[in-house]
């Protein structure tokens, strides 16, 4: 086990399917360059521009290419460079990828990864930050991976470089020189199976992408109040675990759900209805979701932390639903 | 004339009728209420489809567009299949889910028609990359008509073909209207030959109602891009007879204009080359009858065939997490 940053680690994953099978190939933006996080670092090297594709800034033909690559028996790797660009390209995703196979009775399956690093980022500003997996969620068709942790980005990114669905990965590019151990080879995590951060019996905490270690170090200060904290990390959006959230809350009766994105709107309104409708509205003492309020990303460091779901925040939700 | 092109030309003229009476028919059937949703025919373009497609190998792929069964038929996909599919049954070639706008047959190369005006651009270049990078020696066809050259695809899927030098042959099919608007009205600067050119596509410009002409010219186009000197361009000029789709009569059309069409229509004007040149009119009139025999009977065919059991609506969403909303996965899953 090698401790490597998140974006070594899904550079690794996408080496090893490269290696593993030639019909993988990546496109994108400066991607033979190494891509903009270096997440494709060496791979011109050593597979060629055949395979490594830097592109124009086309983000139509980006997305359309892969799929139409697709659909004669290549695997590729949609490098979007940052998820917003991805506006640029949805005909292509939502209209054509997302429903080529139903569409065509089966005829086709549209094998591409789509890479859209999203999430609050450094000061970006508010068209280089935006967290909108949710609306993906909707889309019929399509897997929505959201992994957090150098660790499960490999894993799942090799699940779905193997997938035969399509599956839009969401890097969470303000976690990549986040640290964490990495197996040497690495083996592929199913979807839909969320992973347990912490033990708890008081609340259930459910999280994904960018919030984990703000969530994670609010449940540490939670747990020196005497608050213990069921923590889940659901990893993919679309499966998702609910199996493991109802369970969960079945047992603390109490449900926050913390997310990035605007809470309006957002995946956490979906985990908070299925639950109800699940266990029933009794079975739920209290139940909330935190997330960013309605307003685009700021550029300014006090304006982005005003906003931006954090420690503090977690820790306040938390406690305010265990009033309830 | 020798034999191979009274051969070619006769080809052409059976895939033509085939065309002709698959739309005709499909036209009367959707005006019957035998078929449901949005239909939208070629008939006045077959040459275009016929023309271009008698150049390819099965083995060669194509991308079409909302009007898209001539293109299908000239490809070769099954018309049983085609029929049962724009009346929403089972055994339609995408089991009732697509219907007119998206057929597809993947066993001849025809990776669908689109509902999206330039939606086939990207998926064609991106297919003649990924042929090439499996070492196929296939091109790629992508039909799209006038509209299409005034969306942003279209600049982009023609740059990256001429930059990564792809196996693609573009067919703009320029029927001079775009849905309900003329092309010229909303189309600044001088046209699709140019875009092309100043994009590095070389282009050419055919008569699209002279099937010959669009044969001859397809041939050429065909053997430079099969030949790897990169993406061509053919811009086939014809005419669309009818509305934008089966229930628009296009009444703002000049009168005298359908009527003054109807004179350079592809099918008489096949005919009339195939009979000068003493081709006998009965086995024109055999070729023109087979062809409505065909589609006539796929429509019976396609009447009583079964439609699609209510339960396939969940099939082929995708592999993980394909369940339904209404299923509880509770307890059936294995929990962290």
């Amino acid at each position: 086990m090698a401790q490597v940053t998140l974006v070594e680690a899904c550079r690794l994953a996408a080496l090893q399917e490269m290696r593993r099978d030639p019909r993988v190939w990546v496109l994108g933006e400066d991607v033979a360059r190494g891509g903009l996080f270096g997440q494709y670092r060496g791979f011109l090297e050593e597979f060629g521009d055949q395979r490594v594709v830097s592109t124009p800034i086309s983000e139509s033909t980006i997305m359309g290419a892969g799929l139409g690559a697709a659909l004669v028996g290549t695997r590729p790797i949609i490098e979007m460079r940052i998820f917003d660009f991805v506006m640029c390209a949805m005909d292509e995703l939502v209209n054509q990828i997302a429903k080529i196979r139903y569409m065509f009775g089966g005829q086709a399956r549209p094998a591409v990864v789509v890479r859209m690093p999203h999430g609050i980022w450094r000061n970006s500003a508010a068209q280089h930050s935006q967290t909108l997996e949710s609306w993906f969620t909707h889309i019929p068709g399509v897997v929505v991976a959201v992994p957090a942790t150098p660790a499960d980005a490999a894993g799942l990114l090799v699940a779905a470089i193997r997938s035969d669905d399509p599956v839009l990965f969401f890097d969470p590019k303000n976690l990549f020189p986040v640290k964490g151990e990495v197996a040497e080879t690495i083996a592929p995590i199913p979807f839909g199976q969320a992973r347990r951060m912490r033990e708890g019996s008081d609340l259930t905490i459910v999280t994904w992408s960018a919030t984990v270690p703000a969530v994670e170090e609010a449940a540490g200060i939670l747990a020196a109040r005497g608050i213990s904290a069921d923590v889940l990390d659901l990893r993919t959006l679309w499966p998702w675990d609910e199996a493991s959230v109802c369970a969960s809350v079945a047992r603390t009766r109490r449900l926050l759900v913390v997310h990035e994105a605007v809470t309006t709107g957002g995946f956490g309104a979906e985990v908070l209805a299925r639950v109800v409708e699940r266990l029933g509205p009794g079975a739920v003492r209290a139940a909330g979701r935190l997330g960013q309020p309605r307003v685009p990303v700021p550029f300014a460091p006090p304006l982005e932390d005003a906003l931006k779901p954090d420690a503090p925040k977690v820790v306040a939700a938390a406690e305010a639903l265990l009033k309830a | 004339m020798s034999g191979d092109n009274r051969a070619r030309l006769v080809a052409l003229y059976g895939t033509m009728c085939r065309i002709r009476a698959f739309e005709e028919t499909a036209l009367a059937a959707h005006r019957a209420g035998e078929i449901p949703g949005p239909l939208h025919v070629s008939i006045g373009q077959e040459a275009v489809a016929a023309g271009v497609c008698l150049n390819l190998r099965t083995d060669d792929r194509i991308t079409s567009n909302h009007r898209g069964h001539g293109h299908a038929l000239a490809k070769g996909a099954g018309v049983a299949g085609m029929m049962e599919e724009l009346f929403g049954r089972a055994g339609g070639h995408c089991r009732g889910k697509g219907g007119s706008m998206h057929i597809a047959d993947f066993s001849v190369g025809m990776l669908g028609a689109n509902g999206v005006v330039a939606g086939g651009i990207p998926i064609a270049v991106g297919a003649a990359q990924g042929l090439r990078m499996l070492g196929s020696s296939a091109i790629v066809c992508c039909f799209f008509g006038d509209g299409a050259i005034n969306r942003g695809p279209f600049l982009e899927g023609l740059n990256w073909a001429a930059l990564y030098r792809l196996p693609v042959l573009f067919v703009c099919e320029d029927n001079g209207v775009a849905a309900f608007t003329r092309a010229e009205s909303v189309t600044a600067g001088p046209g699709v030959l140019a875009r092309s050119e100043a994009l590095g596509v070389p282009a050419l410009s055919v008569d699209g109602n002279d099937a010959a002409a669009v044969d001859d010219a397809a041939a050429r186009l065909v053997a430079e891009v099969r030949g790897g000197s990169g993406p061509r361009l053919l811009h086939a000029i014809t005419y669309r007879l009818m509305g934008h789709t089966s229930t628009d009569p296009a009444a703002w059309r000049e009168t005298g204009e359908v009527e003054a069409a109807r004179s350079h229509e592809p099918l008489p004007r096949l005919r009339a080359r195939l009979l000068a040149e003493g081709m006998p009119a009965r086995a024109l009139d055999a070729i023109e009858g087979d062809a409505r025999a065909e589609m006539s009977q796929a429509r019976g065919s396609a009447l009583s065939a079964p439609w699609p059991d209510p339960a396939t609506a969940w099939d082929d969403v995708q592999d993980n997490g394909a369940m339904t909303d209404d299923a509880w996965p509770f307890g059936a899953q294995e929990t962290v």
